[in-house]
């Protein structure tokens, strides 16, 4: 897989786990054998035919692999512009892509002989995912989740616990993801043995941004394929949203070759210029390149280089920094990334709802938010991808306090 | 001062056949001018060095005390330059042990590296310890520190491998920070079973000094390791003493007094 330069996508990350100047490995010294080991087993695991078939079996039978591809006709012909299609992650078991990674990581877990998973989530989406593996193979599972995530996505809260897992308050910092992180890794410090951490992004130390990226490539494999079939070419515009970037480094990995524009949307929360968002990409104020959680990428940051809490809507956006990769496709130009504020993720939502059917994840509406913005400016030929990461059931609470009034 | 003052604590450590006892304590806990005090009422009381907590807002090698206490000193408005300058302070106040600052790395990285080395070397600090930095990322700022005199402990643990061990051995200067126990910052009730024999497989791989930190709190804790290794860091026990006025100072009085006895 190669760009028009040349330039071989797939040779990175290098041995140390950097792609560009981003990612690497800066870890305590107690976790640095455990990486080892991971980043051993997760070698000798794509290697293996039996390990492949497996999870191939389970993603088509357990998690229902392959999610369609949907032409979202009424809203292309509402926005007057480019034909717009809909990766349906939302339809995958769990109603996320994060089952993808989930079970990748569960079925490493189960072949390395650790009992014991833990997990991190945002917004619920990754701990649902994580305690259905841990279900499904029966493992022991403990969540971490931040007490104000817990507040605004009380359901996947439930439905953890439902599903047997431990879920663990996390009420250090600012409540929130990157809170959660903390937790999880000083967990995994203590307990490194015979626990394994299921990362959620392609976020932490080497090997984790690579592992989750490979486990989740089967978004854009899948679409590639489905896309040439549905629409007769590749897309012009390939549009996922981007927290950690799992979601969307999923999907625009098989594109990195091809002439697609890839577009990552973060979120703008209140809006740029008030500070309270998690772009840290576009705030040039406040994000730069710095290392947390095990990795060098951009970071939402004070002059002291101290971590910024941030501000989203949507749980799963909400965290002050972002995969390495997309770090390094921003460098090289290959990928640009934008914003969608809280209100326009809200506002593409509702359209959606009202004119597919469809009730999006918060997350997944920022990325509808660019492709609405986009659309009507391109020709009725283009094709535009978006990435429907995640279904909204459980943002209702949410949602309904923001839109209630109006319906 | 710098790596020749951390080499003269151990050499007079070692004649005295004894560990020596360095203390970590966070600038800015309870408050930035307590915290000046405490450091230099340990060092009346005979302390052999320092590590000097700069606060971060995600510790995550530290377990609740350090947590809470680093977080205290953030909402007290204490950063990077402010810890700095609390060593100029202590030089100032007559304090002469080894200062090694201890800190995450974003907030060195925010600073920028040769700045915050040249800085430290200016304001008195010896050393670097910086939890997050294993060997295979250390280079960003073992040169800076080799410039500036400065030392850069590296860490082993007990999973910690002969490779590891070997890489540790070849980036540290200074010490080499042997941590006890599988988890967070924290006192335990006794320390660590397999210490002997992880100072053992340490002591045929190095020659530098080895110190052990997490999980040592008390006098009783001291007489224990005492000659085994070549130095202990007390960290979560002090802070938490730090609660009440004088009772830092009271319980490295203690500890040192447990070795010297």
């Amino acid at each position: 897989m190669k760009d028009e330069r040349g330039k071989a996508w797939d040779s990175l990350p290098n041995e140390r786990g950097y792609f560009g100047d981003f990612g690497g490995r800066f870890v305590p010294e107690i976790l640095a054998p455990a990486l080892d080991e991971l980043t051993k087993a997760y070698r000798e695991s794509v290697v293996d035919g039996e390990f492949s078939r497996r999870l191939e079996t389970l993603s088509r039978d357990y998690c229902g692999r392959p999610t369609p591809l949907s032409y979202a006709q009424r809203l292309s012909e509402y926005l007057g512009g480019a034909r717009i299609y809909l990766k349906r992650e939302d339809l995958a078991h769990t109603g996320a892509h994060k089952i993808n990674n989930a079970l990748g990581q569960g079925l490493l877990a189960e072949r390395m002989g650790k009992g014991r998973i833990i997990a991190e989530t945002g917004a619920g989406q990754h701990g649902v995912a994580a305690a259905t593996v841990a279900a499904l193979l029966g493992l022991d599972c403990r969540v971490y989740m931040g007490e104000m995530d817990m507040q605004r996505q009380e359901p996947n809260v439930f439905r953890m616990r439902l599903l047997g897992a431990e879920v663990t308050p996390v009420d250090s910092g600012s409540k929130t993801l990157k809170d959660a992180i903390n937790e999880a890794i000083r967990d995994w410090v203590t307990n490194v043995d015979d626990t394994f951490y299921l990362l959620g992004s392609v976020l932490g130390p080497h090997p984790y941004p690579t592992m989750v990226r490979n486990f989740q490539r089967v978004i854009g494999d899948e679409a590639r394929i489905q896309i040439r079939e549905a629409a007769g070419s590749l897309p012009d515009l390939c549009i996922a949203c981007v927290g950690g970037g799992s979601n969307a480094i999923g999907l625009f990995y098989p594109f990195l070759g091809d002439e697609t524009e890839l577009v990552g949307v973060e979120a703008g929360g209140l809006g740029l210029s008030t500070g309270k968002h998690a772009s840290r990409f576009n705030d040039p104020r406040l994000g730069r390149p710095g290392v947390l959680h095990g990795t060098r990428s951009y970071v939402l940051q004070d002059e002291d280089g101290q971590i910024l809490d941030t501000h989203s809507i949507s749980a799963g956006l909400d965290y002050a920094s972002v995969g390495p990769e997309h770090a390094n496709l921003r460098a090289l130009g290959r990928a640009t990334y934008t914003t969608a504020t809280d209100d326009e993720a809200l506002e593409a939502l509702h359209t959606l709802c009202r004119l597919e059917g469809i009730i999006p994840a918060l997350e997944s509406a920022h990325a509808l938010a660019e492709a609405m913005k986009r659309a009507p400016g391109m020709s009725r030929d283009a094709i535009i991808l978006v990435n429907l990461s995640g279904r909204g059931d459980k943002d209702l609470g949410t949602i309904m306090e923001k839109l209630g009034d109006e319906l | 001062m710098g790596l020749e003052s951390i080499r003269q604590v151990f050499a007079k450590t070692s004649a005295a056949r004894r560990s020596a006892f360095l203390p970590y304590f966070p600038i800015g806990y309870p408050d930035y001018e307590t915290s000046l005090d405490i450091i230099e009422g340990m060092a009346r009381a005979g302390v052999d060095a320092f590590e000097i907590g700069m606060p971060f807002s995600d510790p995550l090698a530290d377990g609740p005390v350090i947590q809470a206490a680093t977080s205290t000193a953030l909402a007290n408005g204490v950063n990077t330059r402010r810890c700095l300058e609390a060593v100029g302070e202590l030089r100032h106040r007559g304090v002469e042990q080894p200062l090694l600052l201890m800190g995450y790395l974003n907030p060195i990285l925010s600073y920028g590296v040769a700045e915050f080395a040249a800085d430290a070397r200016a304001f008195g600090a010896d050393g670097l310890i910086v939890p997050d930095l294993p060997p295979e990322e250390t280079a960003i700022l073992s040169t800076p520190c080799a410039r500036h005199d400065l030392a850069m402990v590296q860490f082993v643990t007990p999973n910690s491998d002969e490779a590891r061990i070997a890489a540790a051995d070849e980036n540290a200067t200074g010490f080499i920070y042997v941590v006890s126990l599988k988890g967070t910052t924290g006192a335990r009730e006794s320390v660590s079973e397999g210490l002997a024999d992880l100072l053992g497989r340490l002591r045929g791989q190095t020659d530098k000094p080895l110190v052990v930190g997490f999980g040592i709190g008390s006098p009783e804790h001291a007489r224990a390791i005492n000659g085994l290794c070549d130095g202990f860091i007390v960290g979560s026990a002090l802070v938490n003493a730090a609660r009440i006025p004088g009772d830092a100072q009271r319980l490295a009085e203690d500890i040192m007094g447990a070795l010297v006895e």
